[in-house]
This record gives C-alpha cells, sequence and structure tokens, in this order.
C-alpha cells in the first residue's frame, strides 16, 4: 500500500505492506542507510530514531502507524542538543566499530532534550537499551556530559 | 595462497585517477612507485599502491588491514603520515583491495587477526611514507637545483632557503624517480604523531553522522535480498523443502535449495520481505550426520574426557596422574575444576555480504572483509572463476571480535551459492537476522580444565599439573600447519603453556570432537587461559598464605625482559589501582595479569556488594604494555572495550543446546553487557621504545579473572565454572 511519511522534513510516498517495520522502510526504500538494523526485537536499540522528537525503535515500529508524526533519522537531527551530542562523541573518539552509534547517539539526543544535567543514574537507566558490543559505554557517559556542558556554555 | 586482481582496475574503481604519486609494494616486497594510473612502476615491475599524493596535495593511505572498532584506519595513517610530516586533516584513509601485495606480514596473505595490525604495518606504512618524502625531496632539490639535504618537508609544503612549495607541485616529477630500497626513518625522539596524545580517530566523523558505510548498506543495481533458511542442528542437511505461503509475501522472489543442501536461499525485492517469507517455508533436513547433543551431554563428555587420561602430553614429561597425585598429596595443595561455556561472538552488525556480477565476467564482494586471502580463492574456486575475475570492495566492519575471520569463509559461502543459484545475473544482499547470528555457530569452543597444584616449603609453587579439554579450532582449516604440531593444537593450550610465569608445569591435552564448527572469539584460547591461570594463581597465593601480587612476583625473574614486562605491569596496576591486600568491608579487589598477542596487560577490579547480596563492578584500573603506543587513545578505548566484552562474556553469557538446537534466540537471551553494567575503567599505558605489539585482544584475558578474584575477596564464593551468574554469582 502507498503510505505518506513525514520524515526530515519531507514527505515521502512509500509503497509498503502496513506491518512492515519502519526500519526497512528507512533503509530499503528510502535509502537511508544511517538507522541500523541490530537485533529486530527492540533489544539493542541501533535502529533508534526520533519519532516527533520522542526516540522509538524503528525495527519493531509498524510503519502505518506512524501516521501523521515527523520522523527524524540521524542523517537530519539539527537541534543544538543534536549538535552537542555529535560534536562531544567526535571530541572524545568514543567510536568503535561505529554499528550502534547512530542509535546511541539519537538516544543521547533524546535524554538531553528531556534532562539537561544528567547524572551517571540518569544516563544509565536512559541509555540502558543501547547495546554496544565494543563497550563504549564509559566514553558514552563522558561523551553525554560533555555535550551537556557544550549545551550550557 | 595467490591471490590477484586487475591492478589498473583498482584505480579506477576507487575514483583515485587525479593521484599523481603511488607508492607501494610489489609482491617480493620492494618498495616501488609511479606516476597515477598504470600500476607498474618505472623498471615495469607490478605493484599496489600503499600512498597516493595527488596534485593538490592530499595524501591517502590504502589500509590493507579491515576496521572492525579496532581502529587500523587510524593508525596505519598515522605511520604514514608520521614519516612524511603530514598535517593530520591532510590524510585520508581507503581500504587497499584484495590482493597479494597487500599480505599481513605475519601471517603471508592477506587478512586481520592476533592482533597484528599495527606491529605488522609498523615498519612497512612507515617506509612506505619514507619513501615518498623522499622522492618529493628529490624531485623539489632537482626543480630547485639545491641539494637533497637543504630541502626540507612539514605539513604539506617543501621548502628550502626562499624555495618553497606544496607536495603536489612535486608528485608528477616525484613519480619518475625511482625510490629508494631502504629509505631512512625517523627516529623516536623525531616523532611528531606516533604516540600522540589524542589524534583523532579518522573514522569518528563518518561514524556519528550515519555516513560510514558498512557492508549492510550497500545497495547495487539490480540486486535481491537474501534469507538463508538452516538446518536446526549442526551437520544437518537439506532433503526438501516446502514453500508454503511465502509467494504471498509482497516482495517475495524465489526460494532455491542452495546447490551444497545447506539450506534453502529466499530471495525478496527488500530485507524485510526475505525475513518474512522464510517464516513460510518448511524443510526437511537429513540428520544422519548432524549433532544431537544437548548442553548437558556435552558437559558430562568433556568431564569424562578430563577424568581419562590425556591424548596429548604437551610438555613431554610423561604421567600426569602421578605428577596430580604426588602435587595433591603435598602439605599444601589446591585443586579446581573449570567449564568454559560456548560463546557467540555477536558482533552488532549481522553478518552479511553483496555479491554482484561485473561487466567482464567475473564477479565483486562487497564486504566487510576480514580475511580475503581465505576469501578471495573461496568465490573464485565455487563460482569456477580465476582469482583475477574476483574483486573485493571493504568496507566498515560493525565488529567481528573473530567473526568474520573464519576458515571456510562460512557467509560468503552461502551468498555465493545463493547467487549462483539464481542464475549468476542478479546481485544478491546476503543479510543475516541477529538470530540466524546466535543460532549459527563458529563459537568459542567450551573448554574443561582441571590444575593440581602444590605449595613447596618456599612457599613457591613446586608442581603443577594441567590438563585441558577442548575442540581444537584449527585442525582441519587452513591455518592448521600453523597452529598444530604433533598433534597439539597450541591456541588450546596458549597462555598456559607458554606463560611467563617461572612454574614447573605438567599439561595434558584431549582434544573434543563435534560436528559444530568453533572459532577464534577476541583473544582465543586466552579467554579461557586467563581466567585458569589468574585464578589459580590467586589460589594458591591464599593457600601459600601469600599476597596475591607478592606471590605472582616471587614467580618472575626480572632479569628476563619478557618476566620483567609481566611484572610491569603487575606493579603498575597494584600501584594505580591502591592495592594495599587488605580486607575491605562489603567491597573486593582482584588483580590479574596475563601476557597475549606479545603485549601485556593487568587488571584490577573493584566490586561491591549489596545487602541482598548482589555485585556491583565499580571500578577497573588497567596497565598496558603493548610497545611503543602508536596512538595512545586508541590504546586505551582497546583496553576499555575489550575489558567490557570480557566482563560481558563471563558475567552471563552462554550459547546452550537441547538436542542439538541452539537455545539462545536473540539477545535477551543472550545479554549484552550494558552500560549500567560498565564500571570506571582507567588505562595506564607502559611507556616503551619496543616495538609495537597487539591491543585488540589482551584487555580480555585478564578481565574476568580479575572480577572473579574480586568476588572471591567480597564473598568467599571461589567461582570455576562460567558464567558467573549460572554459577551463583547475582550482579546488581
Amino acid at each position: 500500500m502507498a503510505i505518506q511519511l513525514k520524515i526530515n522534513g519531507e514527505t515521502k510516498e512509500v509503497n509498503a505492506d502496513a506491518d512492515t517495520p519502519l526500519l526497512w522502510v528507512i533503509r530499503d526504500e528510502l535509502n537511508m542507510t544511517g538507522t541500523k538494523f541490530g537485533c529486530g526485537v527492540a533489544s539493542c536499540g541501533s535502529c533508534t530514531v526520533h519519532i516527533d522528537g520522542q526516540p522509538q525503535r524503528s525495527c519493531v515500529f509498524p510503519v502505518s502507524a506512524v501516521g501523521e508524526a515527523e520522523v527524524t533519522t540521524i542523517e537530519a537531527v539539527s537541534t543544538p542538543q543534536a549538535k552537542a551530542v555529535q560534536a562531544a562523541w567526535q571530541e572524545l573518539d568514543v567510536v568503535q566499530c561505529g554499528y550502534c552509534q547512530s542509535g546511541q547517539i539519537m538516544s543521547a539526543i533524546g535524554l538531553l532534550s528531556s534532562n539537561a544535567k544528567p547524572s551517571d543514574e540518569d544516563i544509565d537507566a536512559y541509555m540502558g537499551g543501547n547495546a554496544c558490543r565494543c563497550a563504549t559505554y564509559q566514553r558514552i557517559r563522558a561523551a553525554i556530559h560533555r555535550a551537556s556542558d557544550m549545551l550550557e556554555a | 595462497m595467490k591471490t590477484s586482481m586487475n591492478r589498473r582496475n583498482f584505480l579506477k574503481t576507487t575514483g583515485a585517477i587525479s593521484a599523481s604519486l603511488v607508492v607501494g609494494f610489489n609482491t617480493s616486497g620492494a618498495l616501488a612507485a609511479s606516476d597515477s594510473g598504470a600500476q607498474t612502476d618505472t623498471l615495469s615491475n607490478a605493484f599496489n599502491p600503499f600512498v597516493m599524493i595527488d596534485d593538490s596535495g592530499v595524501v591517502t593511505v590504502l589500509t590493507k588491514h579491515f576496521e572492525m572498532g579496532q581502529g587500523t584506519t587510524t593508525g596505519l595513517t598515522t605511520l604514514v603520515a608520521e614519516e612524511m610530516d603530514l598535517d593530520w586533516s591532510q590524510v585520508k584513509v581507503g581500504f587497499a583491495p584484495s590482493h597479494d601485495d597487500y599480505k599481513n606480514l605475519a601471517f603471508g596473505g592477506q587478512g586481520t587477526g592476533g592482533s597484528t595490525a599495527i606491529g605488522n604495518s609498523y615498519t612497512q606504512y612507515r617506509q612506505a611514507g619514507a619513501a615518498a618524502r623522499d622522492m618529493l625531496v628529490r624531485a623539489a632539490a632537482d626543480a630547485w637545483g639545491v641539494e637533497a639535504d637543504s630541502v626540507s618537508m612539514s605539513e604539506g609544503i617543501l621548502s628550502s632557503g626562499d624555495n618553497k612549495g606544496s607536495i603536489g607541485d612535486f608528485v608528477k616529477a616525484a613519480a619518475a624517480l625511482k625510490p629508494v630500497a631502504e629509505p631512512a626513518l625517523k627516529s623516536m625522539a623525531d616523532f611528531k604523531l606516533i604516540g600522540k596524545d589524542k589524534l583523532p580517530r579518522k573514522d569518528s566523523f563518518a561514524k556519528t553522522t550515519g555516513t560510514a558505510t558498512f557492508a549492510m548498506d550497500v545497495k547495487v543495481p539490480n540486486m535481491v535480498y537474501v534469507t538463508i533458511l538452516r538446518s536446526p542442528k549442526f551437520g544437518g542437511t537439506l532433503k526438501s523443502f516446502e514453500a508454503g505461503d511465502a509467494a504471498s509475501v509482497n516482495g517475495f522472489v524465489d526460494a532455491k535449495a542452495l546447490p551444497n543442501k545447506a539450506g534453502v536461499a529466499i530471495y525478496a525485492n527488500s530485507t524485510w520481505a526475505a525475513i518474512k517469507a522464510r517464516k513460510s517455508i518448511t524443510a526437511e533436513w537429513d540428520d544422519s550426520g548432524a549433532d544431537a547433543r544437548g548442553t548437558a551431554e556435552m558437559v558430562s563428555e568433556y568431564t569424562d574426557k578430563l577424568n581419562a587420561d590425556p591424548t596429548y602430553d604437551v610438555t613431554g614429561k610423561g604421567d600426569l596422574a602421578a605428577v596430580e597425585k604426588a602435587a595433591a598429596s603435598a602439605e599444601k595443595s589446591v585443586s579446581a575444576d573449570f567449564m568454559f561455556p560456548l560463546l557467540a561472538h555477536a558482533p552488532m552488525e549481522p553478518l552479511n555480504c553483496v555479491i554482484e556480477p561485473t561487466a567482464e565476467g567475473g564477479l565483486r564482494l562487497h564486504d566487510g572483509c576480514q580475511f580475503p586471502m581465505i576469501t578471495h580463492p573461496t568465490l573464485a574456486a565455487i563460482a569456477e572463476l580465476p582469482p583475477e575475475k574476483v574483486e573485493i570492495e571493504t568496507y566498515y566492519a560493525g565488529g567481528s571480535f573473530g567473526r568474520r575471520a573464519n576458515g571456510a569463509s562460512d557467509y560468503h559461502v552461502e551468498a555465493i551459492m545463493a547467487y549462483l543459484a539464481l542464475g549468476g545475473t542478479k546481485a544478491v544482499k546476503l543479510v543475516w537476522t541477529r538470530e540466524d547470528d546466535l543460532a549459527g555457530g563458529f563459537y568459542r569452543p567450551m573448554s574443561a580444565q582441571r590444575a593440581t597444584i602444590s605449595i613447596g616449603d618456599d612457599g613457591k609453587i613446586a608442581n603443577w599439573a594441567h590438563r585441558t579439554v577442548a575442540q581444537s579450532i584449527f585442525k582441519g582449516g587452513p591455518l592448521e600447519g600453523m597452529a598444530v604440531h604433533e598433534g597439539v593444537d597450541h591456541f588450546s593450550v596458549e597462555g598456559i603453556v607458554d606463560t611467563p610465569y617461572q612454574l614447573p608445569m605438567s599439561i595434558g591435552l584431549t582434544d573434543y570432537e563435534s560436528p559444530m564448527p568453533v572459532l577464534w572469539w577476541r583473544s582465543v584460547g586466552h579467554s579461557q587461559s586467563g581466567y585458569t591461570m589468574e585464578v589459580l594463581m590467586d589460589m594458591a597465593a591464599e593457600a601459600a598464605g601469600a599476597d596475591p601480587v607478592e606471590f605472582r612476583l616471587a614467580h618472575l625473574d626480572e632479569s628476563v625482559e619478557d618476566q620483567a614486562r609481566f611484572a610491569g605491569v603487575l606493579k603498575l596496576a597494584a600501584e594505580k589501582s591502591g592495592w594495599d591486600g587488605k580486607p575491605m568491608k562489603g567491597k573486593g579487589r582482584g588483580i590479574a595479569v596475563h601476557k597475549s598477542f606479545n603485549s601485556y596487560v593487568a587488571e584490577v577490579i573493584e566490586v561491591s556488594v549489596n545487602d541482598k547480596g548482589a555485585i556491583s563492578i565499580d571500578k577497573a584500573t588497567c596497565a598496558v604494555d603493548c610497545g611503543i603506543a602508536v596512538n595512545p587513545d586508541v590504546v586505551r578505548a582497546q583496553l576499555e572495550g575489550a575489558l567490557g566484552y570480557g566482563l560481558g562474556a563471563i558475567m552471563r553469557n552462554q550459547v546452550t543446546m537441547t538436542d542439538g538446537v541452539v537455545d539462545q534466540k536473540n539477545f535477551p537471551d543472550y545479554e549484552p553487557l550494558r552500560i549500567t553494567d560498565m564500571p570506571d575503567v582507567e588505562v595506564h599505558i607502559v611507556e616503551s621504545e619496543l616495538a609495537p605489539s597487539g591491543v585488540g585482544e589482551p584487555g580480555l584475558p585478564p578481565a574476568g579473572p580479575a572480577l572473579a578474584n574480586a568476588i572471591y575477596a567480597a564473598t568467599g564464593k571461589r567461582i570455576t565454572k562460567l558464567p558467573l551468574e549460572s554459577n551463583g554469582v547475582t550482579f546488581a
């Protein structure tokens, strides 16, 4: 079926079954490959996108459930929080293999958008669903604090 | 193993036509250079580029190793940039194609593994940079009519007196010169980039903006997506299949038996349709050669083998049982049985690759390719193509931990089978799901070990009898000759037989056999031997009534370099962690030290116990001696990551089987380490002038025993069967 999708500031018409996870529409139909497939069961967070600004696991989010909501992917994040998070990630060289990092960044932006000054415990609680097999977690924590400081400055 | 490809074609495909000075090595390892385009030097020797400099002065380094996060794109680039005195932002990086010229000098073929990337490239990539520098300097000297030694080069600018110009201005003239055979390399005192803290990673920007390309992101024209329905049991083969309602899935294209009967390929127009359609397919399997054992049976078989006389007398000291008996009857002795589970690598990017036909009648593989030396000839043989008709394009790999390096090239073989079954005219993209990954075999093997140790009157270890039962990783594979000697797979006993400790050891080994494929998993045999050795050293120290650090040092002769480096990291980690050997209320500290991949790592882990007895891992202090740390921040990152990867596995990971079928379906059943588990990690690097050694793996082996020893210190529980959570430990 034809579905209108508001994504990254544009409206795109895509052809997909209603139950198709948003992830595969983004990746295979719209060719935006920054959002990753890691588990397909909302257990690793690699597929995290923003739906109306809220982090969501796109691998279990049916495309038909998006409706009028705005989808934002890693390719188009541009809020001050997003810029600070990306800059902090680069400054601290958080990434290793990098495959989960789009999802980590999308979650971190979500955290800083709702909590400008998170504690270590806040970070652990919010980021607990984003797995990183390279175990870059210590740097993720540090980069979120750094981004928070950048936003404050 | 020879692989070859059309060199001229490579520069075309990477769009590097404007490169004007190309420096590299030919197959015999000699430096060679040319101008852009033709990859033959002035003497018509074919070679492959390692460094390319275009006429705008941009330098591109081609890395012969793939990047799975371990930092090679940064590391190899640093080596070239150092010798050329480049501005860091002036250097770009690309992946080398598949070609024997790019062999890993530690392996003799192109591949990444064994924590060898920096070590084997250290001189080679510096030579490439130094040769390019020397040619540019000579070209400038010629143009200016001055002596070459009056010309200096820094940050892409050549100068002599009043003469000044960009390196880009001289690439054409430099390319007409012959490289010197052995260009002079900088002395360590002159390093500006090597050892600098910190040089930004080359892959950070792309990986934080969603623009880094992994093989999973590749889409080529005329491509179908493929999933495979595999035998639920290892060793099962396909008898027949029914497509069921698969055709009712939108986007379904076809389903075909793989020519090697390994499964059914399901073709579709999208990944999702290929995943969905697979659920409708039913298959019948021939299980006559399949393994139907469950984990309980396997554990019992391992135990039986552990109790029987070992097949191999690794140390050549004769009757192991007699040594054990004598050791056990000593006044002070310890003994323990260890059991290690199967582990999956579970890299974040599920396995996948793309194979497409080329205009020349060959094929091109798009892959985060770890072992081109195996994959390239394997694809050529199956497709019945000469090797030069096979090309490999390498992408960032979303982790590997050993999984993508595989003597059987398992997922590439699946992809080429699926490609050929469809006629070889359409590109295929093979995608594994996480369920496929966890059930897909090639696990870290199980291992059962038993040690019996006696303490002599001098308070030192008088006898150490050790038996190991393990499934050999290397037997029957392409690297068997390198690893197996007189029946003993070295990797089944590494870290024990070659420990730097001065120990009177007697070692026996028995192989376990199974059709289930096993594979190296980050740090290979050290992932088990690090645990046994360092838990045992703690137990022995206790039996001897000695401090764990003092006891370990008593078994090292620091006049020997190897042992001094081992002792050095042990002392450094102890000092930095504030080790005092005193008990702490509600807390515990454990220490472990291990040598692997020619690097030395000691780790101290501090845990606390809450009122319900659950453990929190609070802090880790690491000390590493890896020779010269080319990129100290990458070294730190690898130590942090290897420690975390090791802890997660030791805490709670295991692959188990019921009647030959894997029990774990997805991450909820094989829970990765989470941010909530990760301690604060501090890494201290020993300053060194020795050649660089590995850092991707050596941080892992000490992590588990340091944790186990800390748990013992805090709770009195000595855990020798893993994972910890299945054996009486609860984490907060």
